[in-house]
């Protein structure tokens, strides 16, 4: 038995079967975003600013709107006014107004029949610029000569007398500081660098809206969320929600970036302009570069009170961020995340969301966290290194369990952290001698994990076998999951369950697949409402065999007489009810919506052993090792999936990836060859190893496994590359020139 | 722009279509013939998701123009499996779970079977700098990595 008492014997849950979408996604036969079309379907095109900060002194659209076979074009004229907050940043990042604020900022927007045409008409369309002044580095931002991107955006929490760039302001944290460094035996302060990335999904945005004059509408798109994508459509062009039934397609990944609107409100107001005729707009890989939703990036302090043995004193963080033009990087979370593994009894925290001429960012996995541990690890490993502590002892050491109060506050239930880094300390990669130009680099990670609205139905057909509706689009596996759990609780055979992903139409608000939440909240609901359906069918077989319902229990897929005092009746099976359901009171089915309580917090460490080449700088990866608690892994392969994605996601973040911008403000690096992502041969195998500490409130014990991974590889990575080096590198990312100049640096 | 009669033979049907000379032959599958599974990730020949056989030789469709198909053969990821029967590269994938969002699957088959067929043998090493070409963004390719190994062992044995 765990610790929490829940059982761990199971039948279904922890075996591996083959995903139920499997044959269709190794075929080609898979529907994604741009796989759907419809009949008199038409294809837009999206004229995009070429400066980073203009005012839009003139649109003429004359010239398109007059070639053969334009069929609409939409400007910010045809969206309503009046919007306000983020109602009003989403309509403004949709289409630009008096204003472009970045690179790629949509400022018109045409419908034609053929693709070829729509972008030959973008073409045609002549816009007026007066150039201004632009910003994109966040300490530039908030020098007092900015430009100032926006004029009161800022909203109640910033201070008077801030840059006018500062839009949101945080402080926060308790004990006594100043005793706390006083305390410590060494106490260092450092200021840490990470730039932007991107999600780099593979699948371009794309979508089919159609919308008539009658502002009813329908939408087929690749997405996270399609309660998300309705609402937000809804809010930018006025319409009414229940009047936009939003279809998910397969989803090409996501990773955070598609939880929010881009186009897709362009293609509904193009649709309703063109008589309703529907319009498909898929993204280029420049416009999804450009203009959809990076990460913020960051400049971060941190400074840090140790003893001689490792134990922590006191620490402080103060973070800028910038997120792009609009409020909403991130700065809270990475605060959140950033000494959340150490108990700490003195701690502040002080954050700046920061406006700059940069695309609007959005979420990426464990948005925040990653930057927080970059500047957090570091500094803890440099300390240790400094005082000639084990990384991975002072972790130990210095670890939150249960019932400790987090450094940003609430208290911690059942967590994870020390059976992790106790699996760490027992794992063989650590006794891996190293050779010349080879280091180890250790970090830790975090993230909450999340429930959200949720809204799920389960029904039995009349052969026994049961489909499971859901609002989770399926990004790495999650219909196996939930078919494995629904399976497991009602005691039948995994391929007698189909999760279906449906529209709006079908179910509740759910919130997108994001935060980790889908195996957790989904599941957690499906299991609830298959506890609708037991009961029902508890009831059935109680009323044939004339007995109380309470006198029945489920076990082994059927009815059964809980007792020998019940009768003696012979199991009813789940396949004997369903088919006698017509005669004996209708259709069995559950529902269950709420907002599931219990989520279950996730911890992760990262080793990683990397060798430099002292010539050019170059990094390479020789081993790499995830170990995260999963609480429960439902279906391991997915699981170490996640681990070893969000793993080389990082492992991107730390030595390749940024968002370059030219003196211009123009982003310099657009396309796959030089924004570049890890490819196969960058790496080793990525060792995993799935701890298991059930999370009390869920059935099963999930978790959420999908964010924790990508944090600890930015600092691992770092204090590896120090080890092989001796230079410490606290600007991301750590491309073979900068290693070299470090190195460099270091010799003169 | 007028359009050009483009005749090809695609997963060994013969297949004809009004192609603009501006379209490329990934365009040209997904949009005239009909065949989706082949991808678009980039459009720059950088990600591999759109990878096929032209006359045999691995390319990227997206840096081929349909009108350049012309009298040639083409095979998609839509002609991997014969009926029913998976290509053990398709059936390993799914066994090792080495796609998860699946989007760069098509690509990566269809260039996994492309080195399979010339080295019946090969290293890891050698699987990871032929796969170099083809991102994938989930899963890390350590999956993928094991199932293209897997699948050319079973290949091996059978042959």
């Amino acid at each position: 038995m765990a610790k929490d008492g829940l059982n761990t014997e199971f039948r279904l849950v922890g075996t591996r079967p083959n995903r139920p979408d499997g044959l269709d996604k190794v075929t080609g036969r898979a529907r994604y975003g741009a796989d759907f079309s419809l009949p008199g379907m038409l294809h837009g095109a999206v004229l995009r600013s070429p400066h980073a900060h203009a005012k839009i002194l003139k649109i003429d659209t004359s010239k398109a709107e007059a070639l053969d076979g334009v069929k609409a074009v939409v400007t910010r004229a045809d969206f309503p006014e009046g919007l306000e907050g983020e109602d009003w940043n989403l309509q403004e990042n949709t289409m630009a107004g008096d204003k472009v604020l970045y690179d790629g900022h949509a400022v018109a927007a045409v419908a034609a029949t053929s693709k070829l045409l729509a972008e030959e008409a973008v073409r045609l369309i002549e816009v007026e610029y007066e150039v201004l002044p632009h910003v994109i580095d966040v300490d530039d931002a908030i020098k007092p000569d900015a430009p100032v991107i926006r004029e009161g955006a800022s909203d109640a929490s910033v201070p008077e007398g801030m840059p006018p760039n500062v839009v949101r302001y945080m402080e926060f944290g308790r004990g006594d500081l100043e005793a706390g460094f006083a305390a410590a035996d060494l106490v260092r302060e450092n200021t840490y660098k990470t730039e932007a990335t991107h999600q780099g999904y593979i699948e371009p945005h794309a979508c089919v809206g159609q919308m008539g004059s009658d502002a009813k509408g329908e939408m087929w798109v690749c997405t996270q969320g399609q309660w998300f994508i309705r609402k937000m459509c809804c809010a930018v062009l006025g319409l009414e929600a229940s009047q936009l039934r939003v279809t998910p397609s397969e989803i090409g990944g996501g990773f955070g970036g598609k939880t929010t609107i881009f186009m897709e409100p362009l293609s509904l107001a193009l649709s309703r302009k063109a008589n309703g005729r529907p319009v498909k707009i898929v993204m280029s890989r420049s416009e999804v570069l450009r203009a959809t939703g990076p990460t913020a990036s960051g400049s971060m302090d941190v400074k840090i009170g140790m003893k001689k043995d490792g134990t922590l004193t006191a620490a402080r963080a103060e973070f800028r961020m910038q997120g792009g033009a609009f409020p909403g990087a991130p700065v809270d979370m990475a605060l959140y995340c950033g000494f959340a593994p150490y108990k700490l009894d003195a701690v502040e925290h002080v954050g700046y969301d920061v406006l700059a001429n940069r695309p609007k960012c959005a979420a990426y996995r464990a948005p925040g966290s990653p930057m927080g541990a970059f500047a957090v690890e570091s500094l803890i490993d440099e300390m240790c290194r400094e005082l000639g502590l084990d990384p991975v002892e002072v972790r130990m050491k210095n670890a939150v369990r249960e019932g400790d109060q987090s450094s940003y506050g609430p208290k911690f239930g059942s967590i994870g952290l020390v059976e992790v880094l106790e699996a760490v300390k027992g794992h063989s990669n650590l006794a891996e001698p190293l050779g010349p130009n080879q280091g180890r680099g250790v970090a830790s990670g975090y993230w909450f994990n999340h429930n959200g609205e949720t809204s799920v139905s389960m029904s039995i057909a009349a052969d026994g076998t049961v489909q499971v509706s859901v609002g989770t689009p399926d990004i790495g596996g999650s219909r196996a999951s939930l078919s494995l759990m629904v399976a497991e609780h009602l005691g039948i055979p995994y391929e007698d369950v189909r999760v279906n992903v449906v529209e709006t139409g079908s179910l509740g608000e759910n919130e997108p697949t994001h935060g980790s939440r889908a195996t957790f909240a989904s599941g957690k609901a499906a299991i609830l409402s298959t506890d609708q359906a037991i009961k029902e069918m508890c009831r059935r077989a109680a009323n044939e065999w004339g007995i109380d319902p309470e006198a029945v229990e489920w076990a082994d897929g059927a009815a059964q007489p809980a007792g020998p005092n019940a009768g003696k009746f012979p199991p009813m099976s789940i396949k004997e009810i369903a088919g006698k359901m017509g005669e004996t009171g209708g259709p069995i089915s559950g529902h269950h919506e709420s907002l599931p309580e219990g989520v279950g917090a996730s911890f992760g460490a990262h080793v990683v052993d990397v060798e430099v080449d002292p010539e050019t700088g170059l990094t390479k990866i020789l081993r790499y090792l995830v170990v995260q608690d999963a609480g429960r892994a439902i279906h391991p392969s997915y699981v170490e999936g996640q681990y070893q994605g969000g793993a080389v996601q990082g492992i991107g973040w730390a030595l390749n990836e940024e968002y370059i911008y030219g003196e211009d403000g123009r982003l310099q690096n657009p396309i796959f060859l030089d924004y570049r992502i890890p490819v196969a041969s960058d790496l080793p195998m990525i060792d995993t190893v799935i701890v298991e500490v059930p999370n009390p409130g869920h059935p099963y014990g999930v978790r959420g496994v999908g964010e924790t991974g990508i944090t600890p590889p930015l600092p691992a990575i770092a204090s590896a590359i120090h080890q092989a080096t001796g230079a410490r590198l606290r600007h991301l990312p750590m491309t073979p020139q900068k290693v070299r100049a470090a190195m460099k640096a270091q010799d003169s | 722009m007028s359009k050009h009669h483009v005749t090809t033979t695609v997963n060994g049907d013969a297949v004809e279509f009004l192609a603009d000379p501006r379209e490329t032959l990934l365009d040209c599958l997904r949009d005239h013939v009909g065949l989706t599974g082949t991808k678009e990730g980039c459009g720059t020949g950088d990600c591999g998701a759109c990878s096929v056989e032209l006359d045999g030789t691995l390319v990227c469709s997206c840096l081929v123009l349909g009108v350049e198909a012309n009298g040639k053969t083409v095979n998609t990821i839509e002609g991997m499996a014969s009926g029913d029967a998976l290509h053990p590269l398709q059936r390993k994938f799914i066994e090792h779970a080495a796609l998860q969002c699946g989007f760069c699957t098509p690509g990566i088959l269809v260039a996994a079977k492309a080195l399979l067929d010339k080295n019946p043998d090969p290293t890891e090493e050698e699987v990871r700098y032929w796969l170099a070409g083809n991102l994938c963004r989930c899963t890390g390719y350590d999956k993928i990595i094991r199932a293209v190994m897997d699948a050319a062992a079973e290949l091996r044995e059978a042959a």
